[in-house]
């Protein structure tokens, strides 16, 4: 970053920020960023950890107060019983995984065989898991669950189970496309190597394919939990049950009655999980955006 | 991971086998074949029966569901009757009005904004990872934070955005709850909460513009706008349609911010046609008639996804 050679350099050629009218042209710019987008993307978060501070009229004081007058941290505390934070969060993470695992093992397992083992359909099962790219997820969300309600040949109703929200995650016709993309760049001599040596494709899969496979799994799992974490229109029709929804949902369908500033605290709570992985993961979750989002 | 794949993948190498000695020594060629061809399908059959549940199976039964009616258990075939009921629905135009209304205001402010950051960001010597962090903060928030976060910051009492607007002395608003400025407020949300993604995309590809054109753009004695006229915009016009068709789909399909700010209203000022879909099927049970008006947004929507499949395919 520091280094501006001609190949990377910007609008704004290094030279005229050297001078002294751009020096203090670009401090200026720099600093009003800086403010600025500190008070738009922080002053918000600011805003929500500071209101679950305060009192039940502080919160609705008008004006507003920029520190909370008498910090009351047992609001904290009752959030995270009244609406019942350790379940909800539970359930989320319960379901997260328990997508991600499926995502895992059915999409790779699918992909590996698109990519490498090439059986016949495979073109046309690749091309129809690729066209539900194509179909806006709202206009499935009612016959999905219709679908859900009552399974073909099966009859089962998954409303209410975690079924519900794990199996549909691995009908992602994106997570097909960005694994078999990746496992088309591993050398076909490879496969043929590890075929001599009496590999099987299970044993080719999971010894060699997978292991150089890391970036692409780390993105794809990524982008997994995440999803769950962040949907909300799928979990709350097929979790009517708020012991059973994850906290996206839980905490909107538990605020009735429950005082704002209350309010307020609990969805500090409930941002926090998503920041830490965000904070912890953020290299990966970067890149793995701009490296598969436009390829779709 | 092994542990689950393998219980499915011997059965069907056992399936394999069997068929393998049975067709003689003639035969071992197709045999291996067929072998291969099971072992491969064991791979595939997971993913394919959760896509043939929950997305191709659906798919067709959005049709189906369209031309049905189901009345005390019973199923009908009832012609166009949904599509015509939702067609003379009296919101049904105040519904399209209301999605290209959301849709125009989040490509001038959700499109325009991240655009104009990232060119900004770009330029930043210092701090870029910073900042980056912090455009991109808010898309990880569970939605339900962001939303009600802007809900308490948008009421008109005590809200905070009101409190900044008599701070400068402007004209303060009722955001949501006027038909005037709720939809425009649900946008402002909307885009807070989701324009990180689409500023580190083109941050991404304003990092790829070789520094040589910048270069030859001074040379020419290229003003400031100049370059980014003739050189920023048409070396990211690629991403630039891309993203806009990727935003129309996106946006076209709006729930969660009208459910969770408006419930469609002020006087239904917010109500968009997938708010109306839920509405049919989750509200009054009728899901014929849900599948009818899900049917209009998906001939809608499938030209602008059709070309982005096309546009992305040119661009690979």
């Amino acid at each position: 970053m520091a280094t501006y050679s001609p190949q990377n350099r910007t609008l704004i050629s290094s030279a005229t920020l050297s001078r002294r009218k751009g020096k203090i042209l670009y401090r200026t710019v720099l600093t009003v960023v800086l403010v600025l987008f500190t008070l738009v993307f922080l002053g918000p978060l600011y805003w929500m950890v500071t209101g679950g501070l305060k009192s039940a009229s502080e919160v609705v004081a008008n004006p507003p107060t920029y520190f909370p007058k008498h910090p009351k941290p047992g609001n904290y505390h009752t959030a995270w019983s009244d609406f019942t934070i350790p379940r909800l969060l539970f359930n989320t993470l319960y379901y997260a995984f328990g997508a991600l695992l499926f995502q895992l093992i059915f999409d790779v397992a699918a992909a590996y065989a698109i990519s490498k083992l090439r059986p016949i359909f495979g073109k046309l099962i690749l091309g129809g898991m690729l066209a539900t790219l194509m179909i806006p997820a709202a206009v499935l969300v009612v016959p999905q669950y219709m679908t859900v309600l009552d399974l073909p040949v099966l009859h089962v109703n998954l409303i209410g189970t975690p079924w519900a929200i794990w199996l549909p995650t691995v009908a992602n016709g994106f997570n097909i496309f960005l694994l078999k993309r990746f496992f088309d760049s591993i050398p076909e001599d490879l496969m043929h190597a590890a075929a001599i040596d009496g590999a099987g494709p299970l044993r080719t899969l999971w010894s060699i394919v997978l292991p150089m496979s890391r970036p692409i799994l780390g993105v794809v799992s990524i982008f997994a939990v995440v999803n769950v974490w962040k949907d909300f229109l799928w979990p709350m029709l097929v979790e009517p049950d708020p012991k059973k929804q994850p906290i996206n949902i839980g905490i909107n369908s538990l605020s009735q009655g429950i005082p704002e500033n209350v309010i307020i605290a609990g969805l500090a709570i409930a941002s926090v999980p998503t920041l830490l992985i965000f904070l912890l993961f953020q290299r990966n979750i970067m890149s793995g955006l701009t490296a598969g989002s436009l390829k779709g | 991971m092994a542990a689950t794949t393998v219980p499915d993948n011997t059965t069907k190498r056992h399936a394999g086998r069997a068929s393998g000695p049975a067709g003689g020594a003639a035969r071992t060629g197709l045999g291996r074949k067929v072998r291969h061809n099971l072992q491969a399908h064991g791979f595939l059959i997971g993913a394919v029966l959760c896509f043939l549940m929950f997305s191709w199976y659906p798919m067709v039964r959005e049709f189906i569901m369209s031309f049905q009616e189901k009345k005390r258990g019973v199923t009908t075939w009832v012609g166009f009757k949904n599509l015509d009921r939702v067609y003379h629905d009296p919101y049904f135009w105040t519904a399209w009005k209301n999605t290209a209304e959301f849709t125009g205001y989040a490509l001038v402010i959700g499109f325009a904004v991240p655009f104009v950051v990232a060119i900004v960001l770009n330029e930043m010597r210092h701090a870029q990872a910073y900042l980056r962090i912090l455009v991109y903060l808010p898309v990880m928030l569970p939605p339900v934070a962001g939303v009600l976060l802007f809900k308490y910051f948008y009421n008109p009492d005590y809200g905070l955005f009101n409190h900044v607007l008599k701070f400068f002395h402007l004209p303060t608003s009722q955001w949501l709850d006027s038909s005037h400025t709720a939809m425009i407020s649900v946008v402002i949300a909307a885009t807070w909460m989701n324009m990180g993604a689409a500023t580190l995309i083109y941050l991404a590809a304003l990092q790829n513009i070789p520094g040589e054109l910048y270069e030859a753009a001074d040379l020419d004695g290229a003003g400031l706008l100049g370059k980014i006229w003739h050189v920023t915009i048409p070396q990211t016009r690629m991403v630039l349609s891309l993203m806009l068709l990727l935003q129309i789909v996106a946006t076209m399909q709006e729930f969660t911010n009208v459910f969770l700010l408006t419930k469609g209203g002020p006087q239904n000022s917010t109500m968009t046609v997938v708010y109306m879909v839920y509405q049919y099927a989750f509200n009054y049970n009728n899901f014929g008639s849900a599948a009818a008006l899900g049917l209009f947004l998906l001939l809608v929507l499938i030209v602008f996804s059709g070309l982005y499949t096309r546009l992305s395919r040119n661009a690979d």
